[in-house]
């Protein structure tokens, strides 16, 4: 009985990292695809997430989308109109300040622009994350759907004693999640603008002698990158609360799953994610739930410090 | 750096007297409080600065000493009732060693890991103190004897210590800049391999640094607990603590004294005051505010406020001048192409390096195989070969950038092969480099000053010891220009005078006389061949032959990692196998004839 009921805590765990590490992995595939290509470290990455967040919030309620599409189809349409909102927001912010630190006019310059960079991306998400508090208040908001609550039960399995339990709101966001994150490794690895990105990624100078835009396919990645990452926000406010702060929550699995999968490996950074949603899911059988935020980074310090180039990638940056 | 910094500090403790001076006047406790978090943050820049700003190793994760200074004052004072007089120096103790317990592993990432690995410290902390019970500790008032234990009635004693600490940290800070220290923090942020083959440790002083930054970072701490006599793993570990520490220093300006400071003083009162005003009806506009000023410094004064001014003020000053020449001609007298040669230079038979079998491959590649030699005292030997035939490779193992799979090198009775390159190079063997790498925001002097640490402990015979290098090179009239105004063959005698600098017995030079025009090739086989002749072993990497016939007493021919033949240049030149590696089949009748 007893070994029984750690089974089924063992497995419920497991379909639980399943179900939020996917959610996790095409976040961190935002985070990975802005990496991958422009070489920056985004820092306010978790800061367009919690945007995505509230774009769905506001576009599912305004537009009425639970009345016309009902509860599975209609937060997700919501969060893909949201992520074409993020997306030209990116196109924005690329275009008055992101351009001005990366691309051409810093290849080959003191380390690359990488100071910059980072102040820059630090400076957007103060602006942010705070002004978020400013225009919707610090009341954390969710998405409520009758699915948030509802699970799908699979069994009883070995007799009458072992179930698993599937929340409904999580299992759309996996799958969601999953197909988008399927589709961006299709259209990087078949189209032709994905090609431009690898070779923009790949060698900026040569790129541009082959007569790519750079700066143009920076923007592509940069403006992708949010857009993907607000997706995957929009789809975990449909079962978690959040208020303008949640960012910081989620920047640092990002970032763990982004270095997991292999630094600019974006189908390395979904399994990254995803490797991280179990890691959290299963930390909860054996370590207090104050511990479980502590898991995720003393793994993420194990992964960086033993095996930099990552555990799904191969290109390391040691030297 | 070869002011003492006692002025400095002059000039700096009368701006705090000032200060202080002003907060007296001041009877508003709520101003008192922002007039101690003004020197409370700066300090946490300086620590900061120290670090990250010379080094350019960017630690997101500062708020990891922040922190545990705190705590550790606040908790020898609840639980032990220690006076924090002694608990702020048992912070800064504890700030070190946690310097050093991160350090050690972290170092060994670059870049962007090191960047974020450093994210993950305070917040992984952040839980651990939640989770032991640490959720808000405060620190109980001593009415019997409140000085004693750091508390004051009268806020304006806080302002006092605060500036006492930031004296200190700014004197720091300045000794720190003005000797070996700084000069060798910056060589590692512009180029670390360079750095360390001119001798530097790398390691050791990343090391240093990171903990004395972590000691200020966590002396401060302390006093920040001290002064809000509450602590919180949120307020101390959180992201916005660490952040601080970077905006206060990027908006000031990198690796400058004054940076942090005038940062703070601008950045802090600004935000406290906007919280204060507005902070009821627009919660979050203290973070918007330090965003903007971020995003308005990257794009209007990238480098900083301090820098951007200082250099504003030059041109100013330059201009009213008048305009002083803007380019000096390079005064370098040409001296006529000598006839180079083995003649007057004394060559002993006597062995001072041996390679034995070196072997070294990459994945599938073999960059080197099998390949064993002699360098004999007083020679120049010449090690050519075609593109790709493992010249630079073994010159990387010999100098210890790249351990060889196989193989043995001993130099002076002892293996080098596992021995690091800043230790080679403590042993007497200089390099140069294919690709130049200068540190490109130095001076001439300051570069080659860098390679002169190792062989002088005393920083101002250092000092002596790099002008004589850029003397005998022939660029003494160089030493104050920034190395990024150099031409190419004045990098690579900057880089030859770097090397000569640390008084090696041996120079490796590696293609020295790549890109070079025919006169500056002149120029340079001269350079070369007078440090020969004054008794520098040498062994140069060359793939144009013309060249090292002139100059090479004997020749070491690599072609696809292996050795293909070694002896004097006139039989090495006819040797088939030689001139089949270098032409191809289809030349050998031409040549044999």
């Amino acid at each position: 009985m007893h070994g029984l009921i750690i089974t089924e805590n063992i497995l419920q765990a497991l379909v639980a990292g399943m179900l939020v590490g996917s959610v996790y992995g095409l976040m961190c595939v935002g985070l990975g695809l802005i990496y991958g290509v422009m070489r920056v470290i985004n820092f306010a990455q978790g800061d367009f997430l919690m945007l995505g967040m509230y774009a769905t919030f506001y576009l599912f309620g305004w537009l009425g989308l639970g009345q016309w599409l009902g509860p599975y189809l209609g937060p997700v349409v919501a969060a893909l109109l949201g992520a074409v909102v993020l997306y030209g927001l990116g196109v924005f912010l690329h275009r008055t300040l992101l351009s001005r630190v990366t691309g051409m006019r810093v290849a080959g310059t003191e380390s690359e622009g990488h100071y910059p960079q980072l102040i820059l991306t630090l400076g957007m998400s103060l602006i942010i994350a705070n002004g978020g508090l400013i225009l919707f208040g610090s009341m954390p908001h969710n998405i409520r759907t009758p699915l948030s609550a509802s699970a799908w039960e699979i069994g009883p399995l070995v007799g009458q004693e072992l179930s698993v339990f599937l929340n409904k709101a999580r299992s759309v966001a996996c799958i969601v999640s999953g197909l988008v994150a399927l589709g961006l490794y299709l259209f990087i690895s078949r189209s032709r603008l994905g090609k431009t990105l690898r070779a923009a990624a790949d060698n900026p100078e040569a790129a541009t002698y082959m007569g790519i835009n750079v700066d143009a396919a920076y923007r592509v990645a940069f403006a992708l990158g949010i857009a993907l990452t607000a997706i995957a926000g929009g789809l975990v406010a449909t079962y978690y609360p959040f208020q303008p702060y949640v960012g910081l929550e989620f920047v640092i699995i990002m970032y763990a799953g982004v270095v997991l999968g292999g630094f600019g490996s974006i189908i390395g950074a979904f399994w990254g994610g995803l490797t991280i949603g179990l890691v959290q899911q299963l930390s909860t059988l054996v370590l207090p739930v104050q511990l479980q935020n502590a898991a995720i980074f003393v793994v993420f310090l194990l992964i960086v410090l033993v095996r930099p180039e990552g555990l799904f990638g191969r290109n390391a940056e040691r030297v | 750096m070869q002011r003492t910094i006692g002025r400095d500090v002059g000039l700096i403790s009368i701006v705090a007297l000032v200060y202080l001076a002003a907060s007296m006047l001041i009877e508003n406790q709520y101003y008192q409080l922002m007039l101690t978090l003004i020197p409370v943050w700066a300090i946490l820049g300086i620590s900061w600065n120290v670090f990250s700003g010379y080094s350019g190793m960017v630690s997101f994760g500062h708020a990891s000493f922040f922190g545990l200074g705190a705590y550790t004052v606040t908790l020898l004072f609840v639980q032990v009732d220690l006076s924090p007089w002694f608990g702020i120096p048992i912070g800064m103790v504890v700030g070190g060693i946690a310097g050093a317990l991160i350090g050690w592993p972290t170092f060994r990432l670059r870049g962007h890991y090191f960047a974020l690995a450093m994210l993950a410290y305070p917040l992984a902390l952040l839980y651990i103190f939640e989770w032991l019970g640490y959720q808000e500790v405060s620190l109980p008032m001593k009415r019997a004897s409140p000085a004693a234990f750091m508390q004051f009635q009268d806020y304006r004693w806080y302002v006092g210590i605060a500036l006492v600490m930031l004296v200190a940290a700014m004197a720091s800070s300045l000794k720190i800049e003005r000797s070996r220290f700084g000069l060798s923090l910056l060589a590692i942020k512009q180029n670390e391999p360079a750095a360390e083959a001119a001798g530097i440790n790398t390691r050791a002083w990343k090391m240093r640094a990171i903990m004395a930054s972590g000691a200020i970072a966590a002396g401060v701490g302390g006093f920040y607990a001290v002064v809000l006599l509450i602590v919180t793993p949120p307020s101390v570990f959180g992201m916005l603590t660490s952040a601080q520490a970077l905006i206060v220093t990027l908006f000031g300006g990198v690796a400058t004294v004054w940076g942090p400071v005038v940062g703070a003083a601008i950045l802090i009162p600004l935000s406290e005051v906007l919280n204060a005003e507005l902070g009821d009806t627009i919660p979050g506009i203290q973070g918007v505010v330090f965003g903007v000023a971020l995003v308005l410094v990257i794009l209007l004064a990238p480098e900083g406020i301090v820098p951007h001014l200082r250099e504003a003020l030059r041109r100013r000053r330059g201009e009213r001048a008048g305009s002083s020449p803007a380019t000096v001609v390079s005064a370098s007298v040409h001296q006529p192409p000598i006839s180079t040669g083995h003649a007057n230079r004394t060559v002993s038979t006597e062995v001072v390096l041996t390679v034995e079998r070196i072997s070294r491959a990459f994945g599938g590649l073999q960059a080197v195989e099998d390949v064993s030699f002699d360098v004999h005292k007083g020679e120049v030997l010449g090690i050519i070969g075609p593109n790709g035939a493992g010249k630079t490779t073994l010159f990387n193992v010999l100098n210890g950038f790249i351990p060889p799979n196989a193989g043995r090198v001993t130099w002076a009775h002892a293996n080098l092969v596992g021995l690091r390159p800043n230790e080679i190079c403590r042993r007497g063997i200089g390099r140069t480099f294919q690709v130049v790498r200068p540190f490109l925001r130095m001076t001439v002097l300051q570069n080659v000053v860098v390679g002169a640490f190792v062989a002088e402990p005393d920083d101002e015979k250092a000092i002596a010891l790099a002008r004589a290098a850029l003397a005998r090179v022939g660029m003494a009239d160089r030493a104050t220009v920034l190395a990024g105004r150099l031409t190419n063959v004045e990098l690579r005698l900057m880089e030859l005078a770097r090397a000569l600098a640390s008084r090696p017995q041996l120079l490796l030079l590696d293609e020295t006389l790549a890109g070079l025009g025919s006169q500056e090739v002149e120029r340079m086989l001269s350079v070369i061949d007078a440090l020969a002749k004054s008794g520098v072993t040498i062994v140069i990497i060359e793939h144009t032959m013309q060249a090292m016939v002139r100059l090479a007493d004997r020749f070491v021919v690599l072609d696809h990692g292996r050795m293909l033949a070694h002896g004097k240049p006139e039989a090495v030149t006819k040797d088939p196998s030689v001139i089949e590696a270098y032409l191809g089949k289809r030349w050998m009748k031409h040549a044999q004839h």
